[in-house]
Parts: C-alpha cells; structure tokens; sequence
C-alpha cells in the first residue's frame, strides 16, 4: 500500500466507493483521487471522512452527496465529515489513479520540485498527454479548475491540461 | 459571544478573503485573455474556500441559528473586518494584479504565521490555504515584473497603481485589540514579526519590476474595527442582494 491510501475491509463499501468519481475527472474514483480518509463501519452505520483537494472546490458537496448516495444504496445509513487535516496533497492519488489521469488527458502531477521548475521555470519537462514530447510549455499556472495548469505541446500542437502538484 | 475575541478574529482573517474573492468574481468572464479570466477566478474559487472555513468554524463557535451564510451574508457594513486595501475597485488590470500581489504577499507570511497557531482548526485551514496561496503570488510577482519591466505604456500604469494602493498596506500591521489578545494566546499571528519580512519581500519585486517605491505616507484606514471606504458599501449590496431581498432564501 502506498502513502495515503487507506484500508477499507468492507467490500461492499470499498466497491461502492470504487463507484463514485470526481464530477470533475469522471474517470477517477474518490479512492483513486485520495480523498477519502477514513472509513468506519459500526453495525449498519457507516463514518466517511474526507478531506478537500482545493479549499474551494465546487465538486465537495456533490462528491459527499454522491458517496452518501452510493453506501446508503448498499444498506447503510451514512454520514459524512469534511476534515482539513492532514491537508490533502497530490501524493494521495495512486498509481492506478495517476495512469486514468494521464489516459484521460490531464499529465499527472510532477514531484514538487521539478513541479516548480515546470512551471515557474518554464523547463520543459512536462509530458504531453497526446503525443508524448516534452517539448511543452506552461500557458498558465491555472486551468480550468483550481486544481489543473494550462500546457500546450509544441510538437504537436495541442493544449492540455496538466494536474498541479500540491504538497 | 459576538464580543468573543476568537470569534472577531475568524471574522477578521475571513472577510479580507471574502472581500477580495468577490472583487476577483466581478472580472469573471471580462479578464483580458481567457487565461488571466480564468487565472483571476481560480483565485477567487480558492478565497472562497478558505471563507468557507473560516466561517464553517466561526458558525460552531457562535452556535445558535448561525451559519457561515448568515456570517457571509447577513451582516452590515461596519462588522466588516477586511482591510481597505481587498475592497479597493478593478480599476484596470495594473490595479488588480498590484492590489493582489500587496495582499497575497501578506497573506502568505500571515498563514505561515498561523501553521503554528494553538487553535487546531485555524492551524488547519492555514495549512491548507498556504498551499493555495503560494500559488496566487507566484502568479501577482509575475505579473508585477511582466507588466512592470513591460511597455513604458504598462510601466506607468503599474507605477500609477502602485502609487495608489502602497499606502494602504500599513494597515495590514497596525493591531487591533482583538490582534493583540489572539497574539498574547498564541492563535493569532505576530503582526511585528511579519511586518519586516514583508516589506523585503515587496520591495525586492518592486524593485525587480523596475518600479519605485512610492514615498508616500501610510493611509488613514480602519477597516479591521469597521471603518471602511465607500467602496464597500457598493459590493455589499451586489454581494448581499439574493439574502436580502430573498431572507433566508437556499439553493
């Protein structure tokens, strides 16, 4: 297990979890993402903690209300907290995640530091999610939600998003 | 409780967010390029948030029938705590990048300050928000030295913006008693402390950006304890317009 994934031993849970994605990146559970943190179950009531990507992410409410949705439909009754700490970072979303990301289109994050010299640098090392080629540059260090950056690939010729690190 | 010190505090750290992030909703859909629109909105979403909560938090402290709406919503223009310089208007971009750059700046070393506050929920939420921030001021010093060191038509207007918004940051400095206490109880920051980083932080990109500091003296401004310019009373009747002409209406 890697950091920041966490063990569910319910599998009805773990798979209705598997089913809920971020209205954002549809292609990406809230498991895959990181952003469910804690699962309890006691009898048929169940405990989900999760935690913000972005402070100001609009998909929050809807990501609780669809988690709530997809456990009460296997017979729970549940609750949901939105917890801050530990804040979440881009490490929590795993391997697999990172793969549907890239596969959907949006480069996966980079680690910090190469992240910095990625777009504050310009460096080109950012991969473009179409072609492949490194020779991308940064369009701007915020895409189409808090938590992307614009690139575009020079070779290639097409813009795509690439998903900032946050640590 | 509405005299509560941590409560005023909360309001304190919320409002400048608050404040700032409806000034940078206005430009939604009119920035200059759809990058700088989205740029500027993103910001906002991420202000908002951070409102969210601070106010989330304030709401369970006040009890009662409060919520971080009612905070948000229904309070006039004197229990405002936001300084002057997030309500100034989008006067043109040089204005809106200066203004954001002076206040992401201190907004930095403000939540770097509080990672090591001694209420667990304000130390959480500056955790999470510094994140975001380094993020808004890497994006305000860009444009500073972009536009700064750019045409001699930019360079103008950034110096004419700089020149009319400089004053203003005093007031980020000047403690409130509210401040004060939270300082004394380990939960607030410590203004004195910051204020040194800070102005060596601006005045290296100010200078970077090939403008001059202006000389002039620091402004009159109270907007921690209520006082504000007119400027607020114009986004509080945007900003408030739904609750009060629909009470109590939700989504």
């Amino acid at each position: 297990m890697q950091e920041g994934e966490i063990h569910i031993e319910h599998k009805e849970i773990r798979e209705a979890l598997f089913s809920v994605t971020d209205p954002e990146i549809p292609v990406l559970s809230v498991l895959e993402m990181g952003i469910v943190r804690d699962v309890q179950v006691e009898n048929s009531k169940v405990h989900i903690k999760i935690t913000p990507t972005y402070s100001g992410c609009p998909a929050m409410d809807t990501i609780a209300q669809d988690i709530k949705f997809a456990v009460d439909g296997k017979g729970f009754e549940t609750e949901i907290e939105l917890v801050l700490a530990p804040a979440w970072t881009t490490d929590w979303i795993t391997v697999e995640g990172r793969k549907k990301l890239e596969e959907y289109g949006i480069a996966a994050p980079l680690e910090s530091s190469l992240d910095k010299r990625a777009l504050i640098d310009g460096e080109r090392i950012v991969k473009c999610t179409n072609c492949g080629s490194t020779n991308t540059e940064v369009k701007s260090q915020f895409g189409s939600t808090a938590c992307k950056a614009l690139f575009t690939c020079k070779d290639c010729l097409e813009p795509f998003d690439y998903f900032k690190c946050l640590k | 409780m509405e005299k509560d010190n941590l409560y005023q505090y909360l309001l304190m750290l919320g409002d400048n967010s608050m404040i700032l992030g409806h000034r940078l909703s206005e430009l939604c859909g009119h920035g200059p390029t759809l990058e700088t629109d989205i740029a500027l909105t993103n910001i906002s979403l991420d202000l908002f948030g951070q409102v969210r909560s601070y106010f989330q938090y304030a709401a369970k402290l006040k009890g009662g029938d409060s919520s971080e709406d009612k905070i948000a919503f229904l309070r006039y223009e004197n229990q405002h705590k936001n300084v002057l310089l997030v309500e100034q208007p989008n006067t043109d971009l040089a204005h809106v990048f200066t203004r954001q750059f002076l206040f992401d700046a201190f907004h930095k070393l403000l939540l770097e300050d509080l990672k090591t506050s001694k209420d667990e929920t304000i130390q959480a939420i500056a955790i999470k928000s510094l994140k975001e921030v380094d993020y808004h001021l890497r994006f305000s010093a860009q444009w500073m030295k972009r536009l700064g060191d750019g045409t001699e038509e930019s360079h103008a207007k950034m110096q004419t913006a700089l020149n009319h918004l400089y004053p203003y940051v005093y007031e980020f400095f000047r403690a409130t008693d509210v401040e004060k206490d939270m300082k004394s109880q380990g939960i607030g920051v410590d203004l004195e402390k910051i204020q040194k980083s800070y102005f060596m932080m601006v005045n290296d990109v100010i200078n970077a950006s090939t403008l001059t500091i202006p000389e002039t003296k620091p402004r009159q401004a109270e907007g921690k304890i209520g006082r504000h310019s007119e400027q607020l009373g114009y986004i509080l009747s945007d900003f408030q317009y739904m609750q009060r002409a629909y009470p109590d209406m939700v989504w």
